[in-house]
């Protein structure tokens, strides 16, 4: 493994040195552009003990968001978000000592092209990409073109994924595996779903790259509960609701403290 | 690892309308953008298509369906009058006279058999101008399927009559309420719902839209339009095929239907969008509700609204088959104006006694216009597919008129 490694980007080399100090992982997400001033809402992150930040590029027409992270994208649209304003925002902000990682959805990479995309995304200090309606077969166009910007392109993993194409997923994928939890769209649920689970096992059968559970992860329990089976967790629709409610990064600040706290307890335990 | 994209070798020849090559593509659009949960259903609904398409039990289970139940074949009716004015000789095909009124029928037949033969047991539908809904909650109906339509809250006003009906049939029809409440909303609705639906429900897509295999599998099912107009017009027009081809263009499916039956001749293929939504005459190279295709977008890359009197061709994009007929020549998109459809769906009414879908009145907008201004040669023959009939849309043309 020592190879893979070497050869990884600098998101996954900085989550699998925290993996491997058994830190249990922690990314919250941020739609860009939400608020006049959102990108304290990435400082707030980083002091609350983020391990990557996740940054939303808001698109018109998200067909894997729930109600809450529609309503953010919009929100964050009607103000004049745009993928270039974000960025110009992010290149703003000083190193926060973790890395950023922008998702969006394939239509906004395409727009400007692949390469004038990643390179944006190089420019503004980000250095990973989840596109949800990306698959892995689709994927070969931007794969090179993001490893030649320096940009590491995060694949996701599913449920109903075929353990030979999971395998293809691991393989493939840069950063880490982003493991959707469940069969649904983003959004906050009363429970970690059983299949969150078997997918981490599964993924963990063809790979040792970092796994970051995500889709649903909203309270202290639901992220202690993942951490047993995976590296940790992604939160978003639950800080997004938070944001849309008018908080603030202090008030998310004192939301992730007991996620964090949760993580960390669980890999104090004995694994 | 392949350095030369799949979609920079050579198109095909002529557009022939075949089956799609490598990866559901259509020259460089297609494609499977879709989640990855849906992946895999995706490849069910893909592999089922393909096993049930070579099976001729199925096609004749269809075939009787579209026979007893749906009125196929749909007769094909000389414009007499019409053409007398317009110094043409057009012929209508007539999927307003089947039953639930529009081609939407055709589709929706074929993928609830096959959501039958796949042992799902509910359907998922988008619908604009509620004809898709309409026609999915009539299959759930014969064939003993729940069904779920997504339509925007916008379309529910303007097609009152559609939601009564599918409620009638028994169908849940759930109103959209985000972005600009129409068919592009319901389309993200309906995929999301599928997301979280998978096991036990099939995702009906109402156009040559989607990911693969829908854009193939929809223009298969509508391909008995053309099939069936390339016959009669072999008995009806001297010329044994028409000189053009016209059909109008919301996603695309009475026209790749339609077109389909005529790819391989020398009829002139000609789709005809709505000045609001056009697609495949004004859109750009993206990817949008699983494809790669040509969607209408502002300068930082989102999806603008669509306009039109239709809420049929009211869908800000077009089907990946589309972008690459047009790419080839092989077919003209062009557009038209909600003025110009209403008063075109007026002439047809009073010439030849048959009130038009708004969507279909686009398409004999196009006739019209092009007859008058000569771009239709005098004398010439134009198919032109009626693609519904104009029961829904006549609270909408009396605020008009
Ligand atoms: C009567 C009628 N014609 C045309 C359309 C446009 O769809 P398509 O382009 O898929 O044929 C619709 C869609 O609702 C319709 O109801």
């Amino acid at each position: 493994m020592t190879d893979l490694t070497l050869a990884a980007g600098a998101v996954e080399r900085h989550l699998r040195a925290r993996r491997d100090a058994g830190r249990g992982l922690l990314m919250p997400y941020v739609t860009g552009g939400i608020t006049p001033g959102w990108t304290d809402y990435l400082r707030a992150f980083a002091a609350a003990g983020a391990d990557a930040i996740e940054v939303g590029l808001p698109f018109s027409d998200p067909t894997l968001d729930g109600v809450t992270i529609q309503r953010a994208s919009d929100t964050a649209l009607a103000r004049g978000a745009s993928t270039r304003r974000i960025l110009a925002d992010l290149s703003g902000v000083p190193d926060l000592g973790v890395p950023l990682v922008a998702s969006t959805y394939y239509n906004l990479v395409l727009h400007d092209g692949p390469e004038a995309f990643c390179a944006a995304l190089r420019g503004a200090g980000v250095a990973g990409l989840i596109v949800p309606d990306l698959p892995v077969h689709e994927a070969d166009e931007l794969t090179d073109v993001a490893a030649a910007s320096g940009i590491e392109l995060v694949l996701l993993a599913s449920p109903a994924t075929p353990q030979p194409r999971l395998a293809e997923i691991a393989g493939r994928s840069r950063g880490f595996v982003y493991a959707v939890s469940v069969m649904g769209t983003t959004g906050e649920r009363a429970a970690l779903a059983a299949s969150a689970a078997e997918l981490t096992e599964r993924i963990r059968r063809v790979s040792d790259r970092p796994v970051l559970l995500g889709f649903g992860i909203s309270t202290p329990d639901q992220a202690r509960e993942a951490r047993r089976h995976a590296d940790g967790v992604v939160v978003g629709a639950a800080v997004m609701r938070r944001v849309l409610d008018g908080a603030g990064p202090d008030d998310l600040r004192a939301f992730l403290a007991p996620l964090r706290q949760a993580l960390d307890q669980e890999c104090d335990r004995p694994r | 690892m392949r350095n030369v994209p799949p979609w920079r070798e050579p198109a095909p020849p002529g557009g022939t309308m075949g089956e799609p090559r490598t990866r559901g593509r259509f020259g460089e659009y297609g494609g499977r953008y879709a989640p990855e949960s849906l992946v895999e259903a995706c490849r069910e609904v893909d592999e089922a298509f393909r096993d049930a398409w070579a099976d001729p039990g199925f096609r004749g289970a269809l075939a009787r369906l579209l026979a007893v139940h749906a009125g196929r074949p749909t007769p094909l009716t000389p414009a007499d009058r019409l053409s007398e004015a317009l110094g043409v000789r057009l012929c209508l095909k007539r999927e307003d006279l089947t039953h639930t009124g529009s081609h939407k029928i055709n589709n929706v037949l074929g993928q609830a058999l096959l959501a039958t033969r796949m042992g799902r047991r509910r359907l998922i539908a988008e619908t604009g101008a509620g004809q898709h809904g309409v026609a999915t909650a009539t299959a759930a109906a014969l064939l003993g399927l729940e069904a779920t339509v997504f339509m925007g809250e916008r379309d529910i006003e303007r097609q009152a009559l559609n939601v009564f009906r599918m409620r009638m049939l028994g169908a849940e029809v759930v109103p959209v309420t985000a972005g600009s409440r129409t068919l592009k909303d319901a389309t993200s609705e309906a995929m999301r719902h599928w997301v979280g639906a998978t096991g036990d429900s099939h995702y009906c897509i109402g156009s040559v839209v989607g990911p693969d295999p829908y854009p193939w599998m929809v223009r298969e099912f509508q391909r008995i339009i053309g099939d069936e107009a390339r016959a009669q017009c072999a008995a009806e027009l001297r010329t044994g095929v028409p000189d053009y081809v016209v059909a109008c263009v919301g996603g695309g499916s009475n026209a790749a239907g339609t077109f389909a039956g005529f790819a391989d001749t020398r009829a002139l293929l000609v789709g005809v969008e709505a000045e609001g939504g056009a697609g495949a005459s004004r859109g750009r190279l993206g990817v949008m509700h699983g494809c790669r295709s040509l969607f209408l977008q502002d300068d930082d890359g989102q999806i603008t609204q669509a306009h039109s009197i239709a809420a049929g061709l009211d869908y800000p994009g077009v089907g990946p088959e589309h972008a690459h007929l047009r790419d080839l020549g092989r077919a003209r998109y062009v557009t038209v104006s909600d003025e110009e459809a209403a008063a075109a769906a007026v002439r047809l009414a009073r010439t030849e006694g048959i009130v038009p879908a708004l969507e279909s009145a686009h398409a004999l907008a196009w006739v019209i216009r092009a007859a008058g201004d000569g771009e239709l040669p005098a004398g010439s023959t134009v198919l032109m597919t009626l693609s519904g009939r104009g029961d829904k849309d006549v609270s909408t043309l009396k605020e008009l008129l």
